[in-house]
């Protein structure tokens, strides 16, 4: 915000002191692109920082048409966008990220927290961002950085986070999801209930988990709860001696050949599971979709223990202010004004406010994502690929079911520094 | 830097005779050493401003602290007792960094020693067998094919090759071979060396092969006619001729491999410790000091190394 400013009022003087030249430098290297009055005659372009999940083409396009709003992509896995909001808060304008991150992005302060009031569906989100619990009154597990920890900050320039409501809004909730075990139902030939399966000698050398250390220890978690080694306070934030116990769990089935691979990235997780490589693992809901429209059965298996969730929203850059802080209160009304939510139901995630994506959905859709019912007709994905014939019941049912299941979030512990740390001696071990 | 002291050597030995005659000493006012410095100083400015700097950056962060969202420029050795720690309680055990290093270098030496192999033989045909310099050209070419393709793309194409139904495991299973699928093929050391190797070799074709075209024919004629065996030439001449090749080769293949977390990652199953797997980790985590401190860490090693094969062959001086 100050260097924004900054540059500003340099311009702002060279151009005073009449030097056509220094203005016309200044213009060329896009110095005085700050100003107001120059910029409300460009196209509205915002830049937008975030994982693949939301950053559909489709739903850029649908935007511009109708908002006049051009989205720019910036991609990256969701530790480099963490990563490149600590360094470079100047290179995006909004941000879509985790709620797990919050934890180390709002005590940097390169963040703007956006106002409640000016979000016009604010009071139509779901009540699992708000209040903990689905539309039908379940309550939901709380373990980790669930999100209405850290909804809400104590003030506009607070690096808290409120206990209670304010208007305060760290992030403005977009989508989320419940994960669970992937699994190849046709090779395991028996039903899966149970995390502790993943550390099951049956599946050796057929497992796996992710080697992102602040996911890859919840599931981890999940699975020593699981077989009844230890009951954590909480899963999303470990003891020391709790992050040693639950390494030493994983290193032993590591060291006894359990693992065929850790995987990092979508496409490695849906290539180990397809190839056959691996028959049981953590795993993300499109990946699982994507496996099945190869034609491979795979299942996202609902578990006994509940499922470990996540959810992302939107904020601004605190170098974001004017006109340009106008279009991105435009842009995420926008976004939870239908289309986009309704686009992301329909990849198999959940949209922050269900009225509006209900009413861009056809019933069947809805009542197969949302309700859990039997499709009545084929199931197409966004871009009209065939995702599941008639006849077909998503895994793990309704979203009441789905996310009233729900164990444990996302997390980022206050031993992270010591857990990254044990991470690496497991890679090693 | 080898690039900016190849041009001060190439440069005073043309200078320093010329000075010599007085002819020579009437057309060239400035001194000598100042025009090698002069011939020199774009590329050590480049240097400077985009290796020494931020190397010097890197070495000042890793002593600094941090905590979970930013830097703290205050003194700290946090970085670095973190990485050895446990290195002495848990002695003869080896602690986290002991072992990760212990297998980067045991995968750097396998590494080496297969591409050496093979890179030296690939550029003995190319530079001797071969008598077309199109063909030469046109062969050392196809080594540069497995650079073709993305790295993501080319590592997804092994597990169709090597993995449990993959190509290889079930045509040794069909042959009647094996029984069951040959699990190390894949997500294992090999499939991490075989990976590496299939990548890297080209790094010792290319200067092994530049040594050998340079060795004069004359000297393997003379080695024949003084009665030396084919495998008393290539011992006696052609590999001590070669020698700066193969240790610029074994540089370039030594320094890749040991700063290397994406192919040690993905080939191994992310399972496989690594020096670059460490520091990634680690900035990944935002905890850039320590992350510096292992970089640090990693340099000297490798910097080790190299100044280790440097003193078994002077490249200034072969060169």
């Amino acid at each position: 915000m100050s260097e924004t400013k900054r540059t500003n009022g340099l311009s702002r003087r060279t151009l005073l002191k009449g030097s056509a030249s220094l203005a016309g430098l200044a213009a060329g290297s896009g110095a005085i692109t700050g100003f107001p009055y120059v910029k409300s005659a460009e196209t509205k372009v915002l830049r937008y920082l975030g994982t693949a999940v939301n950053e559909g083409d489709d739903i850029a396009k649908q935007c511009l048409k109708d908002t006049g709003i051009k989205i720019e992509y910036i991609t990256a896995t969701t530790d480099d966008v963490t990563k490149r909001v600590m360094t470079q808060p100047n290179s995006f304008d909004v941000l879509d990220t985790e709620y797990f991150s919050l934890k180390k992005i709002v005590p940097s302060g390169n963040i703007l927290a956006l106002d409640a009031k000016k979000i016009k569906q604010f009071d139509n989100i779901t009540p699992v961002f708000t209040k903990g619990e689905t539309p039908g009154g379940k309550k939901i597990g709380g373990q980790g950085t669930a999100p209405w920890k850290v909804l809400y900050l104590e003030g506009k320039d607070s690096r808290k986070f409120a206990t209670s409501a304010t208007e305060f809004v760290t992030l403005i909730p977009t989508v989320y999801n419940a994960d669970t075990l992937g699994v190849r139902p046709d090779l395991i030939k028996r039903p899966i209930s149970s995390w502790s399966e993943l550390l099951n000698p049956e599946f050796k050398g057929k497992a796996s988990i992710l080697n992102i250390p602040s996911i890859g220890i919840m599931d981890a978690a999940m699975v020593v709860e699981a077989t009844g080694k230890y009951k954590y306070a909480d899963k999303g934030n470990m003891t020391k001696e709790e992050i040693d116990l639950t390494m030493k769990v994983m290193t032993e089935a590591k060291k006894a050949g359990q693992f065929r691979a850790f995987w990092k990235d979508f496409n490695e997780s849906v290539n180990l599971m397809a190839s056959g490589e691996t028959v049981i693992q953590s795993m993300w809901s499109p990946a699982v979709t994507k496996v099945r429209s190869m034609g491979i059965a795979c299942t996202f298996q609902p578990l006994k223990e509940g499922y470990r969730s996540w959810a992302s929203g939107f904020c601004v850059s605190k170098g974001v202010s004017g006109a340009k802080l106008e279009w991105a209160y435009e842009f995420v009304n926008w976004f939870l004004s239908g289309y986009a939510g309704a686009y992301l139901n329909r990849q198999g995630y959940y949209s922050a406010v269900l009225s509006t994506a209900k009413a861009h959905m056809e019933p069947y859709e809805w009542a197969y994502w949302m309700e859990g019912k039997p499709a009545e007709k084929d199931i197409k994905a966004p871009d009209g690929s065939l995702l599941e014939k008639a006849g077909a019941v998503r895994d793990g049912g309704s979203y009441e079911d789905r996310m009233g299941g729900v164990a444990c979030w996302n997390a980022v512990m206050d031993e992270n520094d010591y857990m990254v740390r044990k991470w690496n001696e497991f890679i090693a071990a | 830097m080898d690039t900016s002291e190849d041009i001060l050597q190439q440069a005073s030995p043309g200078l320093i005779p010329g000075s010599g005659t007085a002819r020579a000493a009437k057309v060239t006012r400035l001194s000598p050493s100042f025009v090698s410095w002069l011939q020199a100083g774009p590329m050590m400015l480049v240097f400077l401003a985009f290796f020494l700097i931020p190397l010097v950056f890197v070495v000042i962060v890793s002593f600094w602290d941090y905590n979970e969202y930013q830097l703290l420029p205050v003194f700290s050795g946090r970085g670095y007792t973190d990485t050895f720690e446990g290195c002495i309680a848990q002695l003869p055990d080896l602690c986290t960094i002991g072992k990760t290093y212990l297998k980067t270098l045991k995968l750097c030496f396998l590494v080496w020693a297969i591409t050496l192999f093979i890179g030296f033989w690939v550029a003995y045909f190319l530079a001797f067998h071969v008598k077309s310099k199109t063909w030469q050209m046109g062969l050392s070419l196809l080594c540069t094919i497995p650079f073709w393709t993305s790295n993501v793309i080319r590592m997804i194409a092994w597990i169709p090759l090597l993995g449990r139904n993959g190509l290889v495991n079930s045509g040794l299973v069909k042959t009647g071979l094996i029984n069951h699928p040959i699990e190390w093929l894949l997500f294992s050391e090999f499939s991490v060396v075989l990976a590496l190797v299939h990548l890297f070799t080209f790094f010792m074709v290319v200067p092994i092969f530049n040594s050998m075209v340079r060795i004069d024919k004359s000297l393997i004629e003379a080695a024949y006619d003084a009665g030396a065996t084919g495998f008393q030439t290539l011992v006696n001449v052609i590999i001590p001729l070669a020698k700066p090749g193969i240790v610029i080769g074994s540089i370039f293949v030594i320094t890749i491999v040991m700063g290397d977390f994406i192919t040690i990652g993905v080939m191994g199953g992310q399972q496989i410790a690594a020096a670059g797997k460490i520091i990634e980790t680690r900035v990944n985590a935002l905890q850039f000091p320590a992350a510096a401190a292992n970089a640090v860490i990693l340099l000297a090693i490798t910097f080790l190394i190299i100044s280790m094969m440097s003193r078994i062959v002077d490249i200034k001086k072969e060169l």
